[in-house]
């Protein structure tokens, strides 16, 4: 056994060791592996070779990262970190503060992230003022998505308020159509109360409630009304709902059993997959109420040794923020690329209108980070939120009810 | 499945009816039974048959209209797992290299401590048993950092020794209760008579012991085969790139939460994943029952 | 020193396992109580700080849920899937002719990673998808099962899906405890003109406590653990209706950053074990010494 064991080990050190010169080299941690994803990533694993990297997959896909966080931690705990890490959003400052994470501020300002980022968008890529992470895609996380021939046969117009959209659901509930197509899992009710949440708080009570944690707004009048809102959702979602996937329910809007969907821009994959197309077949707008909820992927770069490693975390940095890669990765993944300089000819109508959408909300204060998507809030506090909100969905708690949980239950996760 | 047609047939030799009504509910029973167990399967396979196209527009636990393969195909060599688009090919040879060795060694392992707890009985034994035997509760999400650290100390950290290690650990409880439960059953009195003749305790066990064994080394293969073939948690925890085991993989092309899914393919991946534990069923069943036929242990 | 290496063969034997077991289980323990007094977050951190933790725990009403679940779904999971398994392996032992097939059968969902069962299952389950459209389609329009999606019931599904898994296991234990039962002791009986039924229950069943030992741990132990289940059939849900310790552990841990709370999770349910397997060991050793 142990000669065995011995002779595995060389194996693999003998593998890895290989190119001991500063030829740029990068493990790296992410979780994007299915299709479409798994083909943006290649593409920034093509530039990192044409530029003389050697790049180490290490993919770990799984419930939106956990699973990828969990191999993390236990990689950082012995003492073998990955060279980069999809992280993303409050996260990055929690491993900063673990004092783990390198410091790519001398790519940043060689390549003028300040000035060609949305400035809310470069405040997650910085820890105490330096840059420590490079920011990827920007997924809009507000979007509702309709069947435009459903919506054309019942006379209805994609809704601006949240009354519109109730209105237009009691229409097609009566009609036999079912108005919202849902998956009830956490992550999923939490991304539709966000949505309704960002209506009915409007951008600055969003920000006080789930960036702010402010109490007063927490259980606001204007809360308890989100959770009205909810409870009315609910009541247009079909009764089989729990624990459908998101694609299921994108499905059933694209069959025209139902009309509508909350849901990331990740969606429109799926309905550009099955073949349809965006102003046609299907109708993409914002979800009633001003503002934008980002859902932005970055990388971050642990601290590792070795020049060779860490020429390959400057020049991953460079190329992720890069204009080619920027373009050609979110046209891929169906978001829209972090840096506001790229050209936009290639994309879909959707994402002109999420990315005209994002300078408008960057320069009126109301483009906001999304709760659901892990981008407002540390894990802990996100977490409770959702507990409550899946809770008060799936039950009949009165809103009064939810709202003092939630604010128990936020209080309780500090 | 052919088999279960023929098991319908009434068993020869019966001659009274009452019999014969007796055997046929039993084996309508034990149809009824297995029907329940294939559902799942039934519908995985159909699954995997169907086109995407079809799975999209299409009733989910209906046969396939069109039979295809493409999605085997795709699962066992293009399915992307990462920025790699191999399938789960490249993978399945780290889960070998992991499971064999460690069933290898706990199971020996196992042997060799039930063979002491229930037939050399020292002062303390069966505390030191218990012990043991409560060590198969440890949730393993709770050994994650810690033994993160412990590997990381060893320096087997991401190797396929460190994964060898972890699994054989936290095998032992069950590798140990299983011989232990099944050599509590053999006769004291077959290893104070082998003392009498001088036979040392390396000797007995091998001579005696181990012979008697296979049912239970069947049953331990089984379990700790099927423990460690599919383990997620350890797998995905203590690996990095190059020694992921296939339910990694199997993962990364099952799970991913703002792509588009291909069903047909996780299903194909998904039987193709469990065929070596599948494979290990189906030899190790007919072992034994031919163990137990063979020797029968109280001779 | 011969003499003294020949006494303590066994012992020596025994120790390398001990040990690992010793610092690999109850150091592991040990660490997660240090922990679970700390306020550990996104990595352990070693300042003690006080029941905190606990507290935070029992004011979660997730908790509760999840504890409670517990409760109900192991007592129902062990208790169905030891009978189910012993009455399979019985009717198994009847000279079955196709024994090897429906053997695998019974065995074959232990080989299968949840992952994607667990797909399986939803659907079957799901009520628009599955059999209750299934049993609708053939014209039963009254014919319900959506336990799936109601969250007072949900819990059972994992229960149904659990024992499928795992029963086919326990058939396989009784199965080789029925074969090396004596069948000298048997023919005996059946000469003395003892109905089967009273064979099994007063002799070969008895005969068989170390068996049970070991379906009551392989199964407690599966009970404790569930995990994958549970995220593949429901993922806890309708709402967090499905929680388990397991999976409220693994999220506190991992998903949310709090190792803290995820400590003091763990803590509680190894005491729940220890309340529940110490006692059963102890009286099953006991008697086997006796």
């Amino acid at each position: 056994m142990k000669s065995y064991a011995l002779s595995i080990a060389c194996g693999v050190a003998l593998g890895t060791s290989g190119a001991a010169f500063a030829e740029p080299q990068a493990e790296v941690l992410h979780y994007w592996t299915s299709g479409g994803e798994a083909k943006s990533v290649a593409v920034l694993q093509e530039e990192f070779a044409a530029n003389g990297g050697t790049w180490t997959d290490m993919p770990v896909a799984g419930g939106g990262g956990d699973a990828a966080m969990t191999a993390l931690r236990a990689r950082v705990l012995s003492g073998n970190a990955p060279t980069a890490v999809q992280l993303k959003g409050p996260a990055i400052q929690e491993w900063y503060e673990e004092g783990v994470l390198a410091d790519i501020s001398a790519v940043a300002e060689a390549n003028n992230w300040e000035a060609v980022l949305p400035a809310s968008i470069a405040g997650h890529m910085k820890c105490e003022g330096s840059w420590c992470a490079a920011p990827v895609n920007v997924h809009r996380v507000d979007w509702i998505w309709a069947n435009a021939n459903v919506l054309e046969a019942n006379g209805i117009e994609m809704p601006t308020s949240w009354e519109a959209f109730n209105a237009a659901a009691d229409k097609l509930q009566a009609a036999g159509i079912i108005p919202l197509a849902h998956g009830g899992q956490a992550w999923q009710d939490a991304t539709v109360f966000e949505a309704v949440a960002l209506g009915i708080l409007g951008a600055e009570g969003f920000h006080k409630a789930f960036v702010e944690l402010d109490k007063d707004t927490l259980t606001s009048d204007a809360m308890v009304a989100t959770f009205d809102q909810m409870r009315k959702m609910r009541g247009y979602v079909d009764p089989n709902f729990s624990g459908r996937d998101w694609n299921l329910a994108t499905a059933m809007v694209m069959n025209g059993e139902a009309a509508f969907q909350i849901m990331g821009d990740w969606a429109k994959g799926e309905f550009m997959a099955a073949g349809k197309a965006p102003g046609e077949d299907f109708l993409c707008a914002s979800t009633p109420g001003d503002g934008f909820l980002y859902n932005v992927d970055s990388f971050a770069m642990f601290e590792v040794g070795g020049a060779d490693k860490q020429a390959g975390q400057a020049l991953l940095a460079e190329l992720v923020v890069g204009k080619n890669f920027q373009k050609v990765f979110n046209l891929n993944k169906g978001s829209i690329p972090a840096r506001t300089d790229v050209p936009l000819d290639e994309f879909d109508s959707c994402a002109v209108l999420s990315a005209a959408d994002m300078a408008a909300s960057s320069d009126n204060g109301s483009l906001l980070p999304s709760y659901a998507h892990g981008m407002a809030l540390r894990g802990a506090q996100a977490g409770a939120i959702t507990d409550v909100v899946t809770a008060h969905f799936n039950s009949d708690m009165s809103s009064a009810d939810a709202v003092q949980m939630l604010a128990d239950a936020v209080a309780n996760s500090m | 499945m052919a088999d279960l047609s023929v098991s319908a047939a009434s068993p020869a030799g019966q001659s009274q009816t009452g019999k014969i009504a007796l055997r046929w509910s039993l084996y309508t029973l034990l149809c009824l039974f297995a029907l329940f167990y294939l559902l799942p399967l039934f519908v995985m396979i159909t699954t995997s048959l169907k086109s995407l196209d079809e799975i999209r527009t299409g009733d989910l636990i209906s046969l396939p209209r069109e039979v295809t393969f493409d999605a085997w195909r795709t699962a066992w060599s293009g399915a992307c797992t990462g920025i790699q688009c191999e399938g789960v090919r490249p993978y399945f040879w780290n889960s070998v290299l992991i499971a064999i060795p460690g069933v290898a060694i706990s199971t020996l392992l196992g042997a060799m401590n039930g063979y002491v707890v229930a037939q050399w009985r020292f002062r303390g034994a069966n505390i030191i048993f218990s012990l043991m035997l409560f060590g198969c509760f440890i949730p393993f999400q709770v050994v994650l950092l810690p033994m993160a650290r412990v590997l990381g100390m060893m320096g087997i950290a991401g190797t396929i020794p460190g994964l060898i290690f972890v699994h054989v650990i936290y095998g032992l409880g069950f590798t140990t209760l299983f011989f232990r439960n099944y050599y509590v059953s053999i006769p004291a009195d077959l290893t104070k008579a082998a003392k009498v003749d001088g036979a040392g305790f390396f000797r007995i066990f091998w001579s005696i012991f181990l012979p008697l064994s296979l049912p239970i080394i069947v049953v331990t293969v089984i379990w700790q085969f099927t423990q460690i073939w599919n383990d997620f948690l350890f797998g995905v925890s203590f690996s990095q790139a190059g020694t992921q085991p296939v339910t990694v993989a199997l993962n990364n092309i099952v799970n991913s939460t703002t792509g588009v899914k291909e069903y047909n393919v996780d299903m194909a991946a998904a039987i193709i994943a469990a065929l070596p534990t599948l494979l290990v069923y189906v030899v190790a069943g007919k072992y034994f029952v031919r163990g137990l036929t063979a020797g029968s242990v109280k001779g | 020193m011969t003499k003294w290496l020949e006494e303590n063969t066994p012992k020596l034997v025994l120790a390398p396992s001990f040990i690992a077991i010793l610092v690999f289980v109850y150091g592991f323990i040990a660490w997660t109580a240090w922990v679970s007094m700390t306020r550990s977050r996104l990595l352990p951190k070693y300042e003690i700080e006080g029941f905190i933790q606990y507290d935070r725990l029992f004011a979660s009403p997730r908790w509760d849920t999840a504890f409670g679940n517990l409760f109900i779904f192991g007592t129902l999971f062990i208790v169905i899937a030891m009978i189910l398994g012993l009455v399979l392996a019985i009717l198994l032992d009847q000279n079955i002719r196709t024994e090897g097939a429906i053997r695998t059968i019974y065995l074959y969902p232990m080989a299968l990673s949840m992952i994607v069962t667990g797909t399986a299952w939803k659907w079957i389950l799901n009520p628009g998808l599955g059999l209750q459209a299934m049993v609708r389609g053939w014209g039963f329009e009254d014919f319900t099962f959506d336990w799936l999606v109601d969250p007072d019931m949900a819990i059972y599904t994992i229960v149904l899906a659990a024992i499928w898994q795992s029963s086919g296991f326990v058939m396989a234990l009784f199965l080789a405890g029925l074969r090396s039962v004596d069948e000298e002791i048997i023919k005996a009986a059946q000469v003395d003109g003892i109905p089967t039924w009273r064979v099994y229950t007063a002799i070969i069943i008895p005969s068989m406590a170390p068996i049970f030992l070991s379906a009551f741990i392989v199964l407690s132990h599966l009970a404790i653990k569930s995990f994958d289940l549970v995220i593949a059939l429901t993922g806890g849900g309708p709402g967090y209706a499905t929680d388990l310790p397991a999976t409220y552990m693994y999220a506190m841990a991992f998903s949310r950053g709090d190792i803290g709370q995820a400590a003091s999770s763990a803590m509680i349910m190894m005491l729940v074990v220890f309340a529940i397997v110490v006692p059963y060991l102890y009286s099953e050793l006991r008697s086997k010494d006796g």
